[in-house]
């Protein structure tokens, strides 16, 4: 498929029947990886919705009050309670390794072996900087009393949402950061510009496993702009 | 030559980059919605214009995230489409949750509340 063949295919609506009704490539012009990890991510996607939705309908149907996040996350910074301080800098945290992340791809696909080494190192290390704010915050609740089943704010389903859908997203966290530092190294050893096979695979490497691992990244962040909306300030 | 060759020679090719104009501004203008949706919590807006605000925000920080840092914005528009579509089942869920919701809510106060 070369470029020139690809802008011959039908666009727009066109495009749609045409790609899926086609031989052998369903979507033109799309790496299978990519495709592959968008479409696992859309499976991600249903099952954090299945999580916030159950959330949802907890929150709605108990006659017990929800505990007040605003207070329950609040921090004491020099003696005066700040509401929602280390969430929202979880957020900054999280938004800015999306930032070198993005900046990684793009400086991967131009080649430039180093500044993209440096970025998704740089993107790593925001992750692991949320997870430790995330165990701060998990053992700063359950020293509080927070449990699953109960807890001293408000409604006892509280406990068992924020340990569910926080800890399933920083697992989804940890699991990136792992990742990231995988391919810090592969990119510092210039496995992309070798071609050089995988671990796992005897495929060659190639720039757009860097832009693979991002789209994973950005899903991250994008599953906490939702729970950050829903969970933390609704 | 064959279509192969031509096959291997697009893969070594880097897939078009865009300006890194486009991700800073990305990048600044998530700052700046994240730090408005921070302070809907700080001035403690209450009722439909909380829920309102949050909402915007939320829809425009994932819009941005998906179309720009994901590059969906210049994917193929088949694979747009594949991944959005799906995105109705859920609205669907939610509908369904929400009714479902109130309905228990109701059926707790009466026989909870009432009952007592």
């Amino acid at each position: 498929m070369s470029d020139s063949s690809l802008e011959n295919l039908p666009k727009g609506w066109k495009s749609v029947p045409s790609d899926l009704g086609s031989d052998q490539t369903a979507f033109k012009g799309v790496q299978w990886g990519k495709a592959m990890m968008w479409i696992f991510l859309l499976s991600d996607t249903f099952i954090f919705s299945c999580f916030l939705i159950s959330y949802m309908k907890g929150r709605a149907s108990t006659v017990v009050d929800w505990p007040n996040t605003s207070e329950v996350f609040s921090l004491d910074f020099m003696g005066v309670p700040v509401p929602l301080l280390l969430i929202a800098i979880m957020t900054f945290v999280l938004i800015t390794s999306s930032g070198t992340m993005a900046l990684a791809v793009k400086y991967g696909y131009e080649k430039n072996r180093k500044m993209c080494g440096r970025l998704i190192l740089a993107t790593a290390i925001g992750g692991l900087i949320f997870v430790g704010m995330q165990a701060f915050e998990w053992s700063k609740l359950i020293h509080e009393g927070v449990r699953p089943w109960s807890n001293p704010f408000g409604a006892g389903q509280f406990g068992s949402y924020f340990f569910m859908i926080t800890g399933f997203h920083g697992t989804h966290v940890s699991i990136g950061v792992i990742f990231l530092f995988i391919f810090a190294r592969k990119v510092y050893r210039g496995d992309f510009d070798t071609g050089r096979r995988g671990f796992f695979t005897t495929m060659k490497s190639d720039y757009v496993s860097i832009e693979i691992l991002g789209l994973y990244w950005h899903f991250v962040d994008l599953v906490w702009v939702f729970i950050f909306a829903f969970f933390y300030l609704w | 030559m064959n279509e192969n060759t031509e096959v291997n020679k697009n893969k070594e090719k880097p897939a078009t980059t865009h300006k890194i104009g486009i991700y800073l501004w990305i990048w600044g203008l998530l700052f700046v919605l994240s730090f408005f949706s921070y302070m809907v919590d700080w001035y403690q807006f209450q009722g439909l214009l909380r829920w309102s605000l949050i909402l915007f925000f939320m829809f425009l920080k994932a819009g941005l995230i998906m179309a720009f840092f994901m590059h969906l914005f210049w994917e193929r528009y088949a694979l747009v489409n594949i991944l959005l579509w799906p995105m109705t089942a859920i609205a669907c869920f939610v509908g369904l949750m929400v009714a479902e919701g109130k309905y228990t809510v109701f059926t707790r106060l009466i026989y909870f509340v009432l009952g007592e």
